[in-house]
């Protein structure tokens, strides 16, 4: 009887053990999706995991919220996923795990170019970073609306004030509730700032109280002043909450709206042939840009993961062209990836204003300013938007004269800078 | 039953008689209290010790030993201002805005709720008919998740809400309500009354109940008017424990978070934030994330907390005595 428990205890040993060694390869991915990506992640992984059979993707689907607020924590922590996908690019680079060791750096950087440094911080200037979703910032026009008031829509070159005027005739004369709004977001109004002259880069770093900031901050509390932008927006929220207004452009309330590329799906599945919509990049400033501000997300690798060469497997594989291209098509997103971009994406199941639309916001990428691209990169961005909605808001209501709140997030900046460094 | 628990009880009776004859009849105690004591430590005890560490650090980093020791500079930046009714002249103005927002909210919210509460229990203590029905109508909102009072208050409020398509069919107009400061924080104090009234209602109505019938037949005998009989029978005898439900209110009302936060995310600007979102916004929702700040704000909290929770002691105490 004795050595029949001592042999089954010693099968169940040896199974144990088998069991664990064929899971050693369990590679957790932390995934949140704008529209359907870890769907297709999931589904072009499992292609993968055939391919591999020693390699066992786990994606775990996330909100974005979590992405944001909890795997920062989690890193720190050491109890973090061996993969997530990311938008805080610069942000969390003390943690990535290097694949330059594990890739083909020539292809990545044929492949991935400049968005490779957003990925990168200091002396941490390795590969880290396959950016899966390029996202730019740019305005959607109620074309209808324009069409119902008699209207011209303002062409190639128009500025934020053509456009202002343009929208509050349009509004006044169809009775439409605002005639622009744009995303409550530090990144959202990055752009225009930048069109307005901001640096954010400036001689002694970053900034958020140059000449140019100030302007764009003046002109932007005007607007909420006189009703040219929806005060629900940025008004309604406290703190550095993100609010949008895609409810408002799709219920026919609004006639000019800057958001980015990201919002196509919505626009495309919610206003069907209720009025007709269309792409028309960013305004031009006086600070002579007529720039958007670039974004979106990344596929990273953590150095504390177990499985370095499994990870970096993964990420390579979804940075291969053809599944990067079937990835893009699939999820709708612009690709950052150089050779899927010039060969063109035809997208999959979406209406031919979709279509435009997106091809309209890949068109706007030459236009992106140098500031707007380093901002992106900049690992302190996450600090600089929060401090410019919070510090923009109180403008806005009046707890603040915009004086105030420049000189207010130059302090803010200082602080953050000097609890970071 | 008991022929269960009996072999049990001589089970456990054994080692226990051992144990109480080793450390005496007077230590045993702590053998039962243990389990309570390792639990309280780990999970009350313990993150207070470390949140009065982390309020003297600096950084950004989660991990205790990474960060930089910076002794009492967090309650510093806290507490230089030029003057503290201006939180403009305040080098971290948001703190004070808060602290502000929360003192006048806890006044506002807790003058209301007492007074509706003592009405609504006064109107509930008397015969009326359906009675039983109107003290759970009153005690319901109670029930509510705090998000879910806060949801139902928005979809009411919003600009194309139920109030405003209601003003706007009797002619009167909407109004955004939730993009105007003033307007926002009165909501806020309202909503928050209305969610807890019927708590301390029901507080007060125990308290009402336990006023001795014969006192209110004596007064009727010597022919006192209404007013004289709440003014000189119920509220002397009422006032420990409506001093009870003030202190709990005011306790309650320093740590108001949840419903507000969902209610209007503590806008428009900084009109309805408070201190506790202060602390979570500079501590967990931000960046970078100042955990030694929003330590050292919590800690301040706790004071004002510790100093509410003492005078309910008190006020027990006084009231057992008497």
């Amino acid at each position: 009887m004795t050595s029949k428990i001592m042999m089954t205890t010693a099968l169940a040993g040896v199974l144990g053990l088998a069991a664990s060694m064929a899971s050693a390869q369990e590679v957790r991915f932390m995934c949140y999706s704008d529209g359907n990506e870890c769907e297709v992640y999931d589904d072009v992984l499992s292609r993968f995991e055939a391919d591999n059979p020693g390699i066992d993707v786990v994606i775990d689907v996330v909100p974005y919220q979590a992405i944001v607020e909890n795997l920062p924590v989690q890193l720190a922590a050491g109890t973090g996923p061996d993969i997530a996908k990311v938008t805080d690019l610069g942000g969390l680079n003390e943690y990535y795990l290097d694949l330059t060791d594990y890739v083909d750096t020539d292809y990545w950087d044929a492949s991935f170019a400049d968005t490779l440094n957003w990925y990168r911080v200091g002396d941490r200037q390795g590969y880290y970073g396959m950016h899966s979703q390029l996202t730019i910032t740019g305005a959607f026009a109620n074309a209808t609306l324009f069409e119902q008031a008699g209207v011209e829509l303002p062409g190639a070159g128009a500025t934020w004030d053509d456009w202002a005027a343009a929208s509050r005739a349009v509004a006044e004369a169809t009775g439409t509730d605002f005639p622009m709004a744009i995303d409550r977001s530090g990144h959202r109004v990055a752009g225009p700032a930048v069109s307005y002259g901001a640096a954010l880069n400036g001689p002694d770093g970053p900034t958020l109280s140059d000449d140019g900031f100030a302007a764009f901050a003046t002109q932007f509390v005007a607007w909420h002043d006189d009703g040219t932008i929806a005060r629900d927006v940025w008004a309604g929220q406290g703190g550095s909450t993100y609010r949008d207004a895609a409810q408002e452009f799709i219920n026919g309330e609004l006639v000019f709206y800057y958001s980015g590329s990201w919002q196509v799906g919505r626009m495309d599945e919610n206003v069907g042939d209720f009025f007709d919509w269309q792409v028309v990049g960013s305004p031009c400033g006086p600070g002579g840009a007529c720039s958007g501000m670039p974004g979106g997300a990344g596929i990273v690798g953590f150095e504390q993961t177990e499985h370095p060469e499994a990870v970096a497997a993964v990420i390579d594989y979804l940075a291969s062209e053809e599944i990067y291209a079937e990835v893009t098509a699939r999820t709708r997103n612009l690709p950052a990836h150089l050779g899927v971009a010039s060969a063109g994406v035809e997208y999959e199941g979406v209406s031919p204003a979709a279509q435009a639309a997106l091809n309209g916001f890949a068109a706007a990428l030459p236009d992106v300013a140098p500031a707007a691209f380093w901002y992106q990169g900049y690992a302190g961005n996450r600090a600089m938007y929060g401090i410019t909605v919070e510090r923009l808001s109180q403008a806005i209501v009046g707890e603040l004269s915009v004086e105030e709140a420049v000189a207010r997030m130059e302090e803010d900046l200082a602080a953050a800078m000097a609890e970071t460094n | 039953m008991l022929q269960i628990i009996s072999p049990i009880m001589r089970v456990i009776e054994v080692p226990m008689l051992a144990l109480q004859r080793m450390l005496g009849t007077n230590k045993i105690a702590w053998v039962f209290l243990l389990p309570n004591l390792i639990l309280f430590g780990l999970f009350a005890f313990l993150p207070v010790i470390l949140n009065v560490f982390y309020a003297m650090t600096g950084g950004d980093n989660v991990l205790l030993e990474a960060r930089p020791f910076v002794g009492a500079q967090n309650f510093g930046t806290l507490t230089e201002c030029d003057n503290f009714l201006d939180p403009n002249t305040c080098r971290e103005d948001k703190f004070w805005r808060a602290v502000w927002n929360t003192c006048w909210f806890v006044v506002l919210q807790v003058g209301f709720m007492v007074g509706f509460s003592l009405l609504t229990a006064i109107i509930l203590n008397r015969d009326i008919r359906a009675r039983g029905f109107f003290r759970s109508v009153f005690f319901f909102p109670v029930l509510l998740s705090p998000v879910v009072v806060a949801l139902i208050w928005k979809w009411i409020l919003q600009r194309e809400g139920v109030l405003n398509a209601f003003l706007d069919w009797t002619g009167v107009g909407g109004y955004n309500w939730l993009v105007d400061a003033n307007w926002a924080f009165t909501w806020a104090v309202f909503i928050s009354v209305w969610a807890h009234m019927g708590f301390y209602t029901l507080i007060l109505l125990a308290g009402l109940q336990a006023i001795p019938r014969d006192v209110y037949e004596a007064a009727m005998m010597d022919r006192a008017n209404p007013w004289r009989t709440f003014r000189r029978i119920t509220l002397p005898l009422l006032s420990p424990t409506m001093l009870v439900v003030v202190v709990l209110a005011l306790i309650k009302g320093v740590q108001t978070f949840d419903e507000v936060y969902a209610f209007t995310g503590g806008g428009p600007g900084t009109a309805t934030t408070f201190i506790i979102q202060y602390i979570y916004e500079e501590g967990f929702a931000g960046a970078p994330r100042l955990f030694g700040l929003a330590a050292a704000a919590s800690l301040l909290v706790a004071g004002v907390l510790v100093v509410l929770t003492l005078i309910q002691l008190w006020i027990n105490r006084r009231n057992v005595d008497g």
